[in-house]
């Protein structure tokens, strides 16, 4: 009936819940749950991609364990979402890295970490360890047509593989492509997901080592996300200053590129590891062991890129300059490898989850405005 | 640790309310949970909402619900069986409820999905109410309220109606507490079920018990038995007909049945005992708990056809269901002949009209008995189903009489000097039978404040 025991746990937990509803006011997931009497298993993988694990349903919940009808739907729902990001992987032979994903990722980044040392050492073994101030100090260890050449491969290859994922998704739970390209529900579900709406325990606060709504996880979340935008806008700056302006990097510290890269980087930082310490302080009851890897490996990803990029920044006119520069392309380059292949799918999966159910709120308001 | 002012006995709403009310009043509390920390709170863990008078439309409430509109219903549901002066006081002080509750922490929203019918009337917890209790525990600690869990009050010294200690029995071993005053605010005994039988017989083996294991009602029986007048009647409660597969304590509301006006409903020999369209579901279905308790072995079971599989809440267990009404009879227990011939002979009452599941429709039958009133229709679309029922109790009634200051009552009359009482042990005073949903939570609240509030004045004094 269903395809795995997560599927089949997160439909016997939705049926008990259909049947409560006390917790309707704390989220999308229960509304949407209303909505429905059956729970297929694409049905399922939209609920608990609209789960944002605030953790609230479960403290409420009168049939938590230890009562015997065993409710834990934040558990039950990660795990059902895990899966989901498995399975809808492209290319589809990629799947088994969610499961061993803290190692893959690791891997990977050590591999593009060891190609950057040995290519810098090939092009320019004495420079490697030298003082370059110059503009295009960068340059001389690896040309600025090679990195574009490397980075926009990769980027391009992993925006593939998200897309081609993000389309299995899409068609796993059966919605009209309509959905998904309507500026209207485009819109609502970009306010709901750039305000966290549904990380907030219904209004109260989240929770994360026991029933008190005093987590932070929303607010971390918000500096990881804004520090990643405020990277990728730096990044998008210094393209434009090299291609249009001519001007190479470094660039002074005062400079757009590197303020908004210092900004960006701090909040990485302060973002994932606040995030990274909930994780390991969240009830025990409501972790998921499995998944663990794969939950902590693309925020430690990042952490690390701030942390090399902030380095670099620091000891740039040091002999560590290129020791540091390959450290951090190393790690962006593995970054972008694995983002189809970890967490941060969940940022597309759970948009697209809320444009549905955008879609399907619009629907029930104007079934209940009919006289 | 030392004696506090106050002891209460319970975790549930009414006990919080009365330890924040003292607290705030400036007494010293120590709250006595019988059950373990998960469990706390007694019934108050499965409800969703309480009944608050309010003179107009609220962000949550859909529009004003006057003290009179209140009594008037209390007045109907139980048929003029409730203490007139504590009622009107419970029911002028709920008005002020809605601000006070939400002061302590507690949120509230619109009536859920399935609950139109209380969107008027009836707030909601956020969350539900182990939401609400979350609250309430955290504000009360944050108070300085101490809480024990595992701690039950298993005797209590009682000298001319005035409380001296109170022996607790706490994780297995037993230790004695003074205290200025003391407030029972433990329940009922719904889960007790030698005390059922004691009311009901030996029917109440078959009884399935909605809420807390723990309201086994010690704290009750001990006042009764040292001097404290009752009030109520042993057998009343409230009581509906809950799936018979639902677990023997505690399986909450979502073993409820609300297809009961959809189908028909047959006792163990396949045969019709009540009518199922009497009137609307919201107004019938607290009388079904009591109508199948009267049946031999209290089981009964609800069957109906395709047609009308999707017309109700769903609920936790699946339908039992079969192609025909013969090759279903025998998944219940039930004699395919008898099941047959009550189906046929309700199929030939049916008189054609126009169904309607929102109002009190024109779908009645003609010449059975009983009859069915409203939404009589054929049941003849496969496949059939059927949900076996049985009576599950949510609280009991029997409890302790209190005056307006929420004291208890000495069988002499005379009113006890520190010794008071809230929620659903005095329960009675207000309800003598019948019930309006969210009423219990009003009691729980509204008595509870009362009771922290004169209780701390009594330990100032």
């Amino acid at each position: 009936m269903h395809a795995t025991e997560a599927l089949a746990e997160a439909g016997r937990l939705m049926t008990v819940c259909n049947s409560c509803r006390y917790c309707e006011g704390l989220c999308a997931v229960f509304p949407a749950m209303e909505m429905r009497r059956a729970f297929p298993d694409g049905d399922l993988a939209y609920l608990a991609n609209l789960c944002h694990n605030c953790g609230a349903c479960y403290y409420d919940c009168q049939f938590a364990p230890p009562h015997e009808f065993n409710v834990n739907v934040p558990v039950v729902l990660a795990k059902v979402r895990a899966e989901s990001y498995a399975r809808n992987a492209w290319p589809g032979f990629f799947s088994p890295l969610f499961a061993r994903n803290a190692r893959a990722t690791s891997l990977v980044a050590v591999v593009s970490l060891a190609l950057f040392l040995a290519g810098f050492a090939i092009v320019d073994a004495q420079g490697l360890l030298l003082v370059h101030t110059c503009p295009g100090a960068f340059y001389v260890l690896m040309s600025h047509t090679a990195m574009v050449l490397v980075f926009g491969l990769a980027f391009l290859a992993a925006l593939a593989a998200l897309g081609a994922g993000l389309a299995n998704f899409w068609r796993g739970i059966s919605e009209p492509l309509a959905t998904l390209t309507s500026p209207a529900f485009f819109a609502e579900a970009a306010r709901d997901a750039v305000r966290l709406r549904y990380l907030d325990g219904g209004g109260i606060g989240c929770m994360n080592e026991d029933e008190r709504p005093t987590d932070r996880r929303a607010l971390f979340h918000h500096l990881t996300f804004w520090g990643f935008m405020l990277c990728f806008a730096a990044t998008c700056v210094g393209t434009f200053y090299h291609y249009v302006l001519g001007r190479a990097a470094p660039y002074p510290w005062w400079d757009l590129p590197v303020v908004l890269g210092t900004a960006g980087g701090l909040g990485l930082l302060a973002g994932t590891s606040g995030l990274l310490h909930a994780k390991f302080r969240r009830d025990p009851t409501l972790r998921d062991p499995e998944n663990l890897g794969m939950d902590t490996a693309f925020t430690a990803s990042l952490f690390l890129t701030a942390l090399s990029g902030l380095a670099l920044l620091l000891f740039r006119a040091t002999p560590a300059m290129g020791i540091l520069l390959a450290l951090h392309l190393g790690i962006v380059l593995a970054l972008f490898l694995t983002l189809p292949y970890g967490k941060f799918v969940h940022g597309l999966y759970r948009f697209a989850a809320l444009v549905r159910y955008a879609r399907e709120r619009r629907a029930l308001a104007a079934a209940a405005a009919e006289p | 640790m030392p004696d506090p002012d106050i002891l209460i006995a319970g975790g549930g709403n009414a006990a919080l309310c009365a330890a924040i009310a003292a607290r705030r009043a400036g007494a010293s509390v120590l709250v006595l949970e019988a059950a373990p920390r998960f469990y706390r709170g007694g019934n108050s863990r499965h409800t969703r909402n309480m009944r608050l008078a309010h003179d107009t439309a609220t962000e949550n409430l859909t529009g004003p619900y006057t003290e009179d509109e209140f009594w008037d219903d209390l007045l109907l549901v139980t048929g003029g069986q409730t203490d007139e002066n504590l009622t009107r006081l419970m029911i002028g002080e709920s008005k002020d409820m809605l601000g006070w509750i939400a002061e302590q922490g507690v949120r509230f929203q619109p009536s859920l999905g399935g609950t139109l019918s209380l969107g008027r009337t009836n707030s909601f917890f956020l969350g539900g109410g182990r939401a609400m209790l979350n609250t309430l525990y955290r504000t009360a600690e944050t108070l300085g309220v101490t809480v024990r869990y595992d701690s039950e009050v298993a005797d209590l010294d009682i000298d001319d109606g005035r409380f001296q200690s109170a022996t607790i029995l706490e994780r297995g071993e037993r230790r004695s507490i003074s205290a200025q005053a003391f407030i029972a605010a433990s329940g009922g005994f719904e889960a007790n079920i030698e005390w059922l039988k004691t009311a009901w017989g030996p029917a109440a083996e078959n009884f399935l018990i909605r809420g807390s294991p723990y309201n086994r009602g010690t704290v009750l029986r001990c006042l009764l038995d040292k001097g404290v007048a009752a009030v109520g009647d042993p057998t009343q409660c409230h009581a509906v007909a809950i799936d018979a597969r639902a677990p023997k304590f505690d399986g909450g509301i979502i073993t409820r049945l609300d297809c009961v006006v959809f189908g028909i409903v047959v006792n163990k020999f396949g045969k019709r005992f009540h009518d199922e369209g009497e009137d609307v579901w919201p107004k019938r279905y607290a009388i079904w708990g009591r109508l199948v308790a009267a049946q031999p072995d209290q089981i009964a079971h609800i069957i109906f056809d395709a047609p009308s599989l999707t017309l109700f809440m769903p609920s936790l267990y699946p339908p039992i269901t079969a192609p025909t009404i013969r090759e279903l009879a025998p998944k219940l227990d039930l004699n395919p002949d008898a099941l047959e011939r009550t189906l046929t002979a309700f199929n030939h009452a049916v008189r054609p009209g126009h169904f309607d599941p929102t109002t009190l429709d024109d779908c009645a039958t003609v010449g059975l008995a009983p009859r069915k009133s409203h939404w009589a229709c054929r049941i003849e679309t496969p496949p059939f189903y059927a949900y076996p029922v049985r009576p599950g109790i949510t609280f009991t009634y029997l409890g302790t009489r209190v005056n307006r200051e929420t004291r208890l009552i000495m069988q002499s009359g005379r009113p006890s000097s520190n010794m008071f009482a809230a929620g659903e042990i005095m329960a009675g005073n207000v309800l003598g039978r019948g019930y309006a949903a969210g009423v219990g939570m009003t009691i729980g609240s509204v008595f509870g404040r009362i009771a922290g509030t004169e209780a701390a004045r009594h330990a100032r004094d």
